[in-house]
This record gives C-alpha cells, structure tokens and sequence, in this order.
C-alpha cells in the first residue's frame, strides 16, 4: 500500500526518522548484538581475558539441569496463569455482556488492576499471606494447613500464579468483552429458537467464534508471564526458596548480577530473544491481525 | 437474553460481584493496613476496618520515609516516577508519530529498511538485553540520570505502527487540497495531520503513561543513588526480610500510593483507554 500523494524532499525524511532510528540504534540493535557476540566468549575467573568459544556456553547452558528446570518452570508457571486468569475472565465477561443493571459500574471495577504494577501486586499479596501476618495466611492456618511460603517452594510458586494471574484477569476480561460484544445477537437467538440452552449455545457458537481472540490473548498472556512477572517474582520472593520461582528472565537477571558468568548470561538473553521472535511470529501467522504489511 | 429466566439475572450479578471482591480485597486491605499502627500489624491483630493513623501514616510516607533501607521520602519517589512516566509517553509519541509522517508521506531510499529496523525491536524487550544496554548507558555516563532512565525505553515500535496505519486511512484529497493552498511539509503535519491525530495520541498517552509509570527492572539496575529512585524500586526496598523491621503501614501507604496515578487515568480515561488497547492489541 503506497500513499498516492507525497512530499519531495530529500533531507527531510532522514531529519525526522533520525531521533526513532537514533535510539533504536544504540539502545537496541547494539545491545541485542553485544548480547550475541558475548554469548560466543568465555572469560577466565578474573576477567583477564576473553576466549572466543564458539557454542560452548550454549552447550554448558542446555547441560545445566538448573537451566533445564527453569525452562520447565517457566512453561509451568505461563501455562498456570494463562489457564485460571483466562477462564476466570471470559466467565466474567460472559456475565457482563448481559444487558445488566449497572455493566458499566461493574466494568470500571474490574478493569482497574491493568494499570497496577507488578511490584505493587507483589506487595500487595505478600502482605495478606505473609505466614506471620497475613490475613489470608491466618484463614489458612485456621484450617489446618501448613502455609509457609518462605520455606515451601511449591506454596512459593502457587503464590506467584495468584497474583500474576489476578494482575492479568482485567486485560483478559477487556479482550473477552470486546469479542463477546462482536458477536452478532441474531446468531445466538436463532440458536435459541432452535431450542439450544445456553451451555450449548455457549459452547457450539460463542466460544468457537471467540477462538481467535482466545487465541490471541494466550499469546499475549504467555509473553507477559515470560516477561512481566519479573517485578512480581522479586518483590515477593526473589526466586527462592531454593529457586523454586526462578523463571527464565529471573535467572537471567540473577546470573547477570552476581557477575560470575556473562557469556551464560548473554547466551541465556539469546535464547529468550529467540522465544520472544516464534512467539511474535506465532502470533503474525496464526491471529486475524488488522495491521497489513 | 432469549428465554425467561425464573431469578432473572441474579446469577451473573452475584459473579460479577464476587470478581469485583476478588479484584477488590487486597487493595482494601492494603488501604485498611495503612490507617493502622505497626504493632498491631506486626502481632497479626490486623482489624479488616480501617483504624485511625491515616493522616500521621501518609505524611510520614510522603516526606519522611521510612527507617528501614530506604530513607528516601516517598514524595521524591512519585516525583521521578513522573518525570519518567511522562517522559517516556510524550517521548514515544513525539519520534514516533514524526517518524511515521516520514515513511509515509515521503518516498526516499532505505524508506524500507528504516521501517524493517523499527518494526524488528518489537521483538526485543529490554528484558532480554538487559546487561549490554546497562553496559551501554553506562559507558555514556548516564546511570543515576532521567535520561538514563527514559531513553533506553523511548523507542516504541507500536506506536510507529500505529501512526503509520491511521495516516493510511487519511484521504489523499486532504494532502492535494493543503497543497493547492501552498502549504509544505510542515504546515500540512501540524495544521492537518496533529488535529486528525489527537483521539488516537491520548489513547495511546494513556498505555504509554501507565507503561513507563510501571517500570521496574530497568530503573532497578541503572539507578543506585536513593534519591533518584522510583515508586516501583522503592517500595520493594521498604520490604525487610526480617518482618519486625518492616513498617507494613508505611508499605501499604506507598502501595497505594503508587497505585493512584495510573489507576486514576485508567478509570478517568476509559474509553479512551480500551479503544487504545484494541487498536494496539497491546
């Protein structure tokens, strides 16, 4: 698609793409190369000097069990949180599309914690099932259970899921409501006269006519559980215990930190930045996209 | 709906609610937390009512700070994590949109390639090069600056794309027509093309905002001085591993805190808000 009209001029264009092209430059195409380039060096324990090692810290990285388990972690944790902030939004925006009483009260309610940090989130549920002082910890202990999350990796992972999860449902729920609403009424009322009840009706028409924004949102939801709860992850657990939360990003961070291993590092960012492309690429291929290219 | 329901629509009303208490309670009990003195939190003697430190607990938060490892007031903090949000929205609207003016209203060898350049960082979120662009910005003598803090962040492939694609729809006629009346490049972007463009810039103003309000791993590597800290990096330092030294209050009062700006243009700009996140299906 090419625009009919256009301005002649042969400076001008460059002027004004430059400050984009200028930061896009030094801040992500010479990083994500330095990235690349440092994933094939090793240094010695000093860092005296830099041997060029071809794949070998690829190679040490797939060998590593902790890094095979973080990448299982980390699918685990995506596909835990994608699954419950999905069905619990799309049961709430099924309830919302109804012609109800105040839908625009109820939607303004549960929209809100998009704009939440995921910091903040972290906060915010370590406070109520911190094991000596949360309110929801003390219910807990009431029944019975043994909650203590700073010691018990699986209770530690279960409330990363919880929170990343609840920051994601108001995303989803936007989503789900703006597809339900697409859905032409005629549609469902044919099915009705035809006698379907509403599960059926639900399930033989409106969800296959969701798909693709199911779909769409499932991408979305794994990237930002790739990605975004790191701020989620540090605040409320810093990885451990034990690094039973450390995801992909995490280690990333933590290995990158304690300085030991760069060349690891740089190779794990590779890895992810090819995880970031199939996806992104998934997502081009397989959802109705209304930009063309 | 189709068919007569014999409790009409009490089910998808008490749903609805029970998502709004979900959704709801741990901010409730975040503001409950920081109208209550420490030691009742700390015993675990929390009331689910709000008690009566509020004005003390939030001047203390905002001007004073806390004794843990942070003493840094929270006021600073609001105040950079402003600078930065701000920044970086208006920052990203303005070389995005005029970025995309270039592609799409000039014709100009590499006009391709520069598009391709931008359009790939799509795929390169500062998560995954983390460390080269630390040692980068580091290397430019930015750590501990706004700019440091903003520029790594300002490119934004979305919104050149989403520019690019509004300014294919505007009809060429408005192009020829501003032409005939002399007009050149300039007169024709900020007479015609800003006032067209003003719906889809506040929508996108307001998930760019929230975006930079809500960064964390980026200014939690570059920024080691407290006093140039955001809201984000200092609140998770008000957490002492040891929960007697925490001020859970003065905790809670910054959570909700860092919470009111962004919520707050969410919920003032909602309709705005949701068409710009279907527009930009992020």
């Amino acid at each position: 698609m090419l625009k009919q009209a256009v301005f002649q001029s042969k400076l001008l264009p460059y002027l004004l793409v430059l400050p984009q092209l200028a930061v896009v430059l030094v801040f992500f195409y010479w990083p994500a190369g330095q990235a690349v380039i440092q994933s094939f060096l090793m240094q010695d324990a000093f860092g005296l000097s830099t041997v060029f090692v071809w794949f070998d810290n690829y190679r040490e990285l797939l060998a590593d069990p902790d890094y095979f388990a973080a990448i299982l972690r980390t699918f685990a944790f995506s596909f835990a949180i994608a699954l419950s902030s999905l069905s619990l939004a799309l049961l709430l925006a099924v309830m919302a599309d109804r012609p109800l009483r105040g839908s625009t009260f109820y939607r303004t309610l549960l929209i809100w914690p998009y704009a939440v940090a995921p910091p903040v989130v972290g906060v915010l549920w370590i406070f109520m099932l911190n094991p000596s002082l949360g309110v929801i910890a003390h219910g807990l202990r009431a029944l019975g259970i043994d909650w203590n999350p700073l010691l018990d990796g699986h209770q530690a992972a279960l409330l990363i899921i919880l929170a990343a999860a609840w920051k994601q449902i108001s995303y989803n729920f936007l989503f789900f409501l703006a597809g339900l609403q697409a859905i032409p009424a005629s549609v469902i009322e044919a099915a009705a006269i035809d006698g379907a009840r509403p599960m059926r009706r639900f399930w033989t028409i409106i969800f296959p006519l969701l798909s693709p924004t199911i779909f769409f949102l499932i991408v979305v939801n794994v990237v930002y559980a790739f990605f975004e709860t790191f701020g989620i992850i540090d605040t409320m657990t810093r990885g451990g215990p034990a690094k039973a939360t450390e995801t992909l990003v995490y280690k990333v961070y933590s290995d990158g930190l304690l300085g030991g291993n760069l060349g690891s590092s740089a190779a794990q960012s590779v890895i992810l930045m090819g995880i970031v492309i199939a996806l992104t690429a998934f997502q081009f291929r397989f959802v109705e996209r209304k930009v063309n290219y | 709906m189709v068919e007569h329901r014999k409790f009409g629509n009490l089910l998808p009303h008490l749903v609805l609610w029970a998502g709004v208490l979900i959704v709801a309670f741990p901010v409730y009990l975040a503001f409950v937390a920081s109208t209550q003195d420490n030691a009742s939190i700390a015993n675990g003697q929390m009331s689910l009512l709000p008690g009566g430190h509020f004005l003390e607990t939030y001047t203390k938060t905002l001007f004073v700070g806390t004794s843990g490892t942070t003493r840094e007031p929270v006021g600073t903090m609001l105040f950079n994590s402003m600078v930065m949000a701000m920044t970086i929205a208006l920052g990203k609207i303005g070389i995005s949109i005029i970025s995309a003016y270039a592609i799409v209203y000039f014709r100009f060898p590499f006009r391709m390639t520069i598009f391709w350049l931008i359009f790939i960082t799509l795929m390169l979120p500062v998560e995954v090069r983390i460390y080269p662009t630390y040692k980068i910005v580091a290397d430019l003598n930015l750590l501990d600056s706004y700019a440091g803090l903003t520029l790594p962040l300002i490119a934004s492939a979305t919104a050149t794309l989403l520019f690019r694609q509004f300014f294919m729809t505007v009809p060429d006629e408005l192009l020829e027509a501003s032409r005939i009346d002399g007009a050149g490049p300039f007169r024709f972007f900020w007479d015609t093309l800003l006032p067209l463009s003003r719906t889809n810039m506040a929508a996108l103003f307001v998930i760019l905002f929230i975006l930079g309000w809500n960064q964390y791993l980026w200014p939690l590597l570059i920024t080691t001085r407290d006093d140039m800290q955001t809201i984000q990096i200092g609140i998770r330092k008000m957490i002492v591993t040891s929960d007697a030294l925490t001020e859970w209050p003065v905790v809670m009062a910054t959570a909700v805190l860092a919470m009111l700006p962004p919520v707050a243009v969410v919920v003032l700009m909602q309709k705005l808000f949701v068409r710009g996140l279907v527009e930009t299906e992020k």
